[in-house]
């Protein structure tokens, strides 16, 4: 190896080294379902900043892989999830320290790209097979919120991708490559201006999203506090979700 | 390990260092096999992979491996070749371009097939009036293709290592005899590769079988066309049914561990020119 290899192996050795250092402060780790990432991370920067001595890290992901990890034995603080069942489940095996609270409600949205190509104007259009359409598998809270709207509406869609996260959803629609997706309401905002919505029109069919203290650390109860007091919920509502 | 092979140096014992670093490679690699079987449920195992959803997700990753490895292995031959034999300005450069898959995240490889042959890529639109492909989402064609991104740069390295090995004497004896091109790689050249071909299609084919990233981000999850084990195993796992995803594992595993152990003889044996390996890749 040359001089300058050898240069850079010690420069990146010197990275590795400072940046994985603690600076003392006390961290608090929150798994948080995927569909919550821009709210969270929001959250956790207004935290941070009224709570200078708090580092709060996210893991966020499908609210039933974080519900297993928990299970699994993850070192988590905080659990939020998507939907109900995946809560109960981690309650049910006696991992959390309190009782779970709905701190946030979400509604299903139909986006399509914003030149709209499969000229979709209303849900029944999505029974056209001549669509491609992108939606959440059904065993993910996503896609059961999903096929309980079509079921409601009598429509009769066959999917052309079941995807295990409503960010992948959103993305084939984003790309053009999905004529529509359902997503839900919270996550249109992160399509940008390459997608559009459809309206959809009053929806009785909603997901509620419950949070719990999976440690018994204080810093694990306020920060459940916080998402639950009027700071917390104004950013939520300020990413598109409703207080249940 | 008991008996010594090498009789010049008959007090010296296996260095110990080694030894132990080898136990700790094969922990490593062992472990978590032994902890997923650990976990299975045997009881259960003969329904599980019985029912349908199952079944047809095997289906799918058998059709998809087999194809993309065929693909990898018509386009690849040929590309090793020309990286082997040809010199050329920017030969580096394409090979570079040609191993890149092998390092980029599968799931940046499917977006990028996006970019090229989606609806709005570089030839979606070549596609859609010469073809009438309208997408590839949700189309066993777009899962092929996924997996013969990812899985093709196994094959063009083995077999190029290969061409590379060749002895180039016998090719030109061969000729100065008076064999033509066409007959000197016939009679020649790939009987004398055929165990470089058969490590580079297992590789590339192994590669295409458990081929997760790019699959599900290119061609979708669609079942009974796109969704291959991997993909049902994922699904299984997000949807909190980690018996399901054991179950379909364990099926995986055992899938390949067949195919590797009834190649491995093509595949370890010493590069000897037996006969019988010309019947396979000659039809003569």
């Amino acid at each position: 190896m040359n001089r300058l290899g050898l240069g850079v192996l010690a420069g990146v050795l010197a990275w590795l080294v400072t940046g994985c250092g603690g600076e003392g402060k006390t961290a608090v780790t929150v798994y948080a379902a995927a569909s919550l990432s821009e709210a969270f991370e929001d959250l956790a920067a207004e935290y941070e900043a009224a709570n200078p001595d708090v580092d709060v890290k996210l893991n966020f992901a499908g609210s039933a892989r974080l519900a297993a990890q928990i299970s699994a034995g993850a070192r988590a603080d905080v659990f939020a999830s998507a939907n109900r069942a995946n809560m109960s489940r981690v309650v049910a095996e006696g991992r959390t320290a309190g009782l779970p609270v709905l701190f946030a409600r979400n509604r299903l949205a139909l986006v399509v790209p914003v030149d709209n190509p499969g000229d979709v104007t209303e849900l029944e259009d999505l029974s056209d097979d001549s669509l491609v359409l992108a939606m959440c598998a059904p065993e993910v809270p996503c896609g059961a919120l999903a096929q309980a709207v079509l079921a409601d509406a009598g429509v009769n869609a066959n999917p052309d991708t079941e995807e295990t996260s409503v960010r992948a959803v959103l993305t084939k629609v984003m790309l053009g490559e999905a004529d529509a997706g359902l997503v839900y309401a919270t996550d249109v905002a992160a399509g940008g201006n390459k997608v559009a919505t459809v309206p959809l029109g009053p929806q009785i069919r909603v997901n509620d999203y419950p949070v719990v203290a999976v440690s018994d650390r204080a810093v694990a109860a306020d920060f459940v506090d916080f998402i639950l007091g009027p700071d917390g919920q104004r950013i939520l509502r300020s990413h598109g979700f409703d207080f249940p | 390990m008991t008996d010594r092979p090498t009789p010049k140096e008959p007090n010296r014992s296996p260095p110990i260092a080694i030894v132990a670093m080898a136990i700790i490679a094969v922990a490593v690699l062992a472990l978590p096999l032994v902890g997923l079987l650990q976990r299975t449920p045997w009881s259960t195992l003969g329904t599980r992979l019985g029912e349908t959803a199952t079944l047809e997700a095997l289906q799918v990753s058998v059709v998809v491996s087999l194809l993309a490895a065929a693909v990898s292995m018509v386009l690849g031959l040929p590309l090793a070749w020309v990286l082997a034999r040809l010199t050329f300005r920017g030969r580096a450069l394409v090979r570079a371009v040609v191993l890149l898959p092998m390092v980029l995240p599968p799931v940046v490889g499917g977006i990028a097939l996006f970019f090229a042959l989606g609806r709005k890529g570089l030839v979606g639109r070549a596609l859609q009036n010469w073809f009438g492909i309208d997408t590839l989402i949700g189309t066993t064609a777009g899962a092929v293709i996924a997996a013969a991104f990812v899985s093709m740069p196994f094959f063009v390295i083995t077999a190029e290592a290969g061409l590379r090995q060749l002895d180039p004497r016998l090719e030109s004896a061969a000729s100065t005899l008076g064999a033509g091109r066409w007959t000197v790689l016939r009679r020649i050249t790939l009987p004398l590769l055929a165990p470089s071909l058969a490590a580079g299609a297992t590789l590339s084919w192994a590669r295409a079988l458990g081929e997760f990233g790019a699959t599900i981000t290119f061609a979708g999850n669609h079942p009974g066309r796109t969704r291959t084990l991997p993909l049902a195993i994922a699904q299984a796992n997000e949807a909190g049914q980690p018996e399901a995803a054991i179950a379909m594992s364990v099926l995986l595993i055992g899938v390949s561990l067949l195919i590797l152990i009834g190649l491995r003889h093509r595949w370890i044996a010493p590069r000897t020119s037996q006969p019988d390996t010309s019947s396979e890749t000659s039809p003569s």
